[in-house]
């Protein structure tokens, strides 16, 4: 195995210049090569940079794969994908960095090897080699993506749940977006904090925004009601949208003794009252 | 799973089940569990280390801090050697006690967390493991 | 052996309950609550359990009992300054608190009996006890 080995990478080290040359012209002419993402300088020196570590793994004959030379070039595809999902690269995009490799790489073994038998070899261990790195810079991509999306959604989710103070008493959740088990807790357990801050007797809880809700969800609103009520303060349920009406009561939902109104207008009116507040409109006259 | 420490007491008296919440809110404290979390799991186990007197005549407190692939949790074990639940799906049930049942102990205890099993036949004694991870 | 200090505030009991409770201590709270609204007229209780970070089914039947005895003896009991957290573990435990008011803090808790008070005497006419 070592002679192989060792033999690929004596080809690399003679061949580099031209196998990065052709290498970079596939990913410049390729339809995944996305001009307009990334500069073809960033591109000439990231090739570089791989062909370099590549060379020295297939140098070092590891077979541990989580030893120096392995670590280090994963390390670079890693550090690859990351600005790739940041510049907007889909997966295969990214992927296509190291599998456009193959050809360059084939078409220099068959130039230097003569022997048949050899070749064949020598094709299946690169082949095997690039496929191990690309899938590797698919999972690096997938890992990045997913940790900017759970980031996105820990902003939006303290983003969207403010709760606001509409007069003496009386505090108004608007509730906006599809609500999850884990994001409703969240926004309820807020709600109940900032009741107890503000002192207010009654909490507005205004679901216009939410497009749907499920059984999950209307439990948990029903245990904040139920919570709301255990530490003194009633709740008002309002924005309730002909739909989701008529999925409360298709699921068998329970909104016997809450307090629900069209619209937080109303539900406003309704807490003033109840707070022994009133509006008054003032004369014309100045 | 790796259970990273663990800890046991007696329960005997009910200066036990205040000793029993404050070792679990310590270690879920440590566990960087959240606030609500923390008193599910607190209150969860002050039910249970109150059923070990009132029913099972005494018994022992386990707690585990575990480990599963990154996610952190707490098991608690709760035994006795007490006469055992007869009829364990009624127990299980919600309801203000008379006398003769549970109460709220059971059913709701095992709303408060992740994981509930309980294991009890008359004569035997009873035993519930409950699980709480943290963030779930 | 400790106890759980009752303060006369006027015409009501104020209790703050600020310390883990274990069951002599509740039960003897209990007893004491009930003496001492006999022997100071007392038309309520606040219950003050702000400090409380845990409230199980114990404690939870206990504000339970102390608001039925001070019906029965004509008090009015109200609790306030439940945790969030307590509330929302109360209301997966199951348990409602029927019949227990409820306020967010002692000033508006003082304010429900001060009202409720004042109802009371309306309906019968004024008098005092």
């Amino acid at each position: 195995m070592t002679e192989q080995h060792s033999k690929v990478a004596q080809l690399l080290r003679k061949h580099e210049r031209d196998i990065l040359q052709q290498w970079l012209s596939y990913q410049i002419s390729a339809t995944t090569m996305r001009a307009d993402l990334i500069k073809e300088s960033d591109l000439r020196e990231q090739s570089r940079r791989f062909l370099q570590l590549l060379t020295e793994v297939v140098q070092q004959n590891g077979d541990d794969e989580n030893a120096g030379s392995w670590r280090s070039v994963k390390d670079m595809l890693a550090e690859v994908s990351r600005s790739r999902v940041a510049q907007g690269f889909s997966p295969s995009e990214t992927a296509t960095f190291v599998f456009s490799l193959k050809q360059p790489m084939f078409d220099m073994l068959r130039r230097e090897v003569r022997d048949v038998e050899e070749l064949g070899r020598e094709i299946w261990m690169t082949t095997s080699l690039l496929d191990k790195l690309g899938l590797y810079t698919t999972e690096a991509y997938l890992q990045s993506r997913e940790s900017i999306i759970a980031r996105q959604q820990q902003e939006l989710m303290e983003l969207s749940t403010p709760v606001v103070q509409l007069w003496d008493n009386i505090v108004a959740l608007p509730l906006i977006g599809t609500l999850d088990s884990e994001r409703t807790q969240v926004v309820m357990e807020n709600l109940l904090e900032k009741v107890v801050e503000t002192g207010a007797s009654i909490a507005i809880i205004d679901i216009t925004g939410v497009p749907t809700v499920d059984t999950l969800v209307a439990q948990h609103l029903l245990k904040t009601v139920a919570a709301a009520r255990l530490m003194g303060a009633d709740c008002i349920i309002s924005g309730i949208r002909p739909q989701i009406a008529q999925t409360i009561v298709h699921l068998g939902i329970n909104l016997a003794d809450i307090i629900t109104k069209a619209t937080l207008a109303d539900a406003f009116a309704i807490a003033l009252q109840r707070t022994g507040a009133k509006v008054t409109r003032l004369s014309g006259k100045e | 799973m790796v259970v990273l420490k663990d800890e046991t007491a007696s329960i005997r008296s009910s200066d036990d089940i205040v000793r029993v919440r404050r070792i679990v809110r310590e270690w879920a404290v440590s566990l960087g569990f959240s606030l609500v979390d923390q008193t599910k799991v607190v209150t969860a186990a002050s039910e249970l280390a109150r059923n070990v007197i009132d029913y099972g005549g005494g018994g022992d407190f386990r707690i585990e801090a575990l480990n599963n692939d990154a996610r952190r949790g707490l098991r608690l074990t709760f035994s006795d050697e007490g006469p055992g639940i007869v009829d364990l799906e009624q127990a299980m049930k919600d309801g203000f006690t008379t006398g003769g049942g549970l109460g709220l102990g059971l059913g709701g205890a095992k709303r408060l967390v992740n994981e509930f099993m309980i294991d009890s036949k008359p004569g035997r004694g009873t035993t519930v493991v409950v699980v709480r991870w943290k963030n779930l | 052996m400790e106890r759980i200090p009752i303060l006369k505030m006027g015409r009501f009991l104020l209790v703050t309950i600020q310390v883990d409770m274990h069951d002599r201590l509740a039960m003897t709270l209990q007893e004491d609550l009930t003496d001492r609204i006999v022997k100071d007229h007392a038309h309520g209780v606040l219950l003050d359990i702000s400090s409380l970070e845990i409230v199980d089914s114990f404690i939870g039947r206990m504000i339970g009992h102390i608001a039925g005895v001070s019906r029965v003896l004509d008090a009015k009991t109200v609790v306030v300054g439940m945790r969030p957290a307590v509330a929302i573990t109360l209301v997966e435990l199951g348990m409602t608190l029927d019949g227990v008011s409820t306020a967010l803090n002692v000033d508006t808790g003082m304010a429900m009996l001060s009202a409720s008070l004042e109802e009371r005497e309306q309906l019968n006419g004024g008098s005092q006890r």
